[in-house]
Order: C-alpha cells, then sequence, then structure tokens
C-alpha cells in the first residue's frame, strides 16, 4: 500500500451539496434542496467569474420575461466519481432544458446566469452563447449531458 | 398549416415567410426560427444545447 496525495473525490462531491463549511457562514437550517434560478443578460453586461449574486443590472426585459428569470430543476443530486488514487470529478447538470416561453426580448443577449435563490441569489456559474434576440416566440437552453466529461458544472481534480 | 403565434397574434403560417437557421462550434448548437410578414419580424424563437461546460480545478497542496 502506499499513501497518494490528493483532494478527496467525496469532498468536491460535498462541496456540491454544502457539507463542508471552513467558514462562519451561511448556517444552513435544513438538509432541503436550495431553489436556483437563471436569469439572461444583454450582449452589453459583464457577468463573469467575478460574479458574486443575481443583479438586475443589465437583464434582458421584455414581455413575458419576469425580472429573475426562471427556475432551473436539479433533479439528479451531484455525483462524485473516482478515476484514479489521485483523479476525481464532482458534477451535477439541471434536470430539464431552461426554458423561457412567450417573451419578446429585442436587445441582443448572450449569457445566463444560474443563482441559488435560497441563499441571498448567490452566484454559481455564467454560461455564454451566440448573440440572440426572441421575438413573440421561445428560447430554450438545452443541458448537456450529466456525465464526468459535460456535466455543466463540474469540479475536477488536477 | 399551423398557427404560429406572432406579435399580431395567432397567424397561420401559410401567410408568412418562414427562416430558419443554425450555428454549430465547439461551443454549442443552436437553431433559429423567424417568421416574417411583409418585411417586419412577427415571431423568432432560438433553442441552444450547450456543449461546454464550466470546470474549476481543485488541487491538495503538497508539504515537500
Amino acid at each position: 500500500m502506499a499513501n497518494t496525495q490528493a483532494m478527496t473525490t467525496s469532498f468536491m462531491g460535498e462541496l456540491l451539496t454544502g457539507t463542508h463549511n471552513f467558514g462562519t457562514a451561511p448556517v444552513r437550517a435544513s438538509g432541503a434542496t436550495d431553489a436556483f434560478k437563471a436569469a439572461l443578460y444583454l450582449v452589453t453586461a459583464t457577468v463573469n467569474a467575478s460574479t458574486t449574486a443575481y443583479s438586475a443590472v443589465n437583464e434582458v426585459s421584455g414581455a413575458g420575461y419576469v425580472a429573475g428569470g426562471v427556475a432551473v430543476t436539479f433533479g439528479t443530486p451531484p455525483t462524485a466519481t473516482n478515476a484514479s488514487a489521485t483523479a476525481g470529478v464532482a458534477f451535477v447538470t439541471p434536470s430539464a432544458s431552461i426554458t423561457y416561453t412567450s417573451v419578446t426580448l429585442a436587445t441582443a443577449f448572450d449569457a445566463v446566469l444560474i443563482y441559488n435563490s435560497t441563499q441571498s441569489d448567490k452566484a454559481v456559474s455564467v454560461h455564454t452563447f451566440g448573440s440572440q434576440t426572441v421575438t413573440a416566440g421561445t428560447f430554450t437552453l438545452t443541458m448537456p449531458t450529466n456525465n464526468t466529461t459535460d456535466a455543466l458544472i463540474r469540479l475536477a481534480t488536477t | 398549416m399551423a398557427l404560429v403565434t406572432t406579435t399580431k397574434g395567432e397567424m397561420d403560417d401559410s401567410l408568412l415567410e418562414k427562416k430558419e437557421g443554425f450555428v454549430d462550434n465547439d461551443h454549442e448548437y443552436t437553431t433559429w426560427v423567424e417568421y416574417w410578414l411583409a418585411g417586419e419580424l412577427v415571431h423568432r424563437s432560438a433553442h441552444v444545447s450547450l456543449k461546454k461546460n464550466v470546470s474549476s480545478a481543485v488541487e491538495a497542496a503538497s508539504f515537500n
């Protein structure tokens, strides 16, 4: 037997479920799954890795679109998988497409912010795509396959 | 014949000019459909399939 330096894969998976807290907040009052939402942002917005929480600044607006966006469903809990003694991946993907139905978004947008509406709208991830507009129509974001390589949100050991 | 939701209400698609397109690259596969009436865009929908995820690397530091 030999010991191998590694971030444990179970820890990565548990980060996605809020199991560990190295700081002083938040104190989670329940084990219930948080609610997540997805908001669309104009091409003139600046949502990126430094975004800490949802903001209505430069969010899209238009008929049928409610500020804050739509609910995101995570029907499948995060998965953590070992690839070797030193490598592992934890991942999670929404279990359904994110759909904005019957909207008119006349100003071009190219990003969606997924955020935790239970935890003070704290930001989770930003995903970009080619510039779009919608006119009396539907905008749909289809999720990638929920696996070790394609999942929408992925933590991996280096 | 099919009804299309437009800026002017439900319309028979036979009255409209239909345009479709797609974008396929490393980042996304996107399809879109537009309906035009006398040069006016009255419906546009888009469907984006994300290909790239956001990935964060994590590392345990060594003591030696």
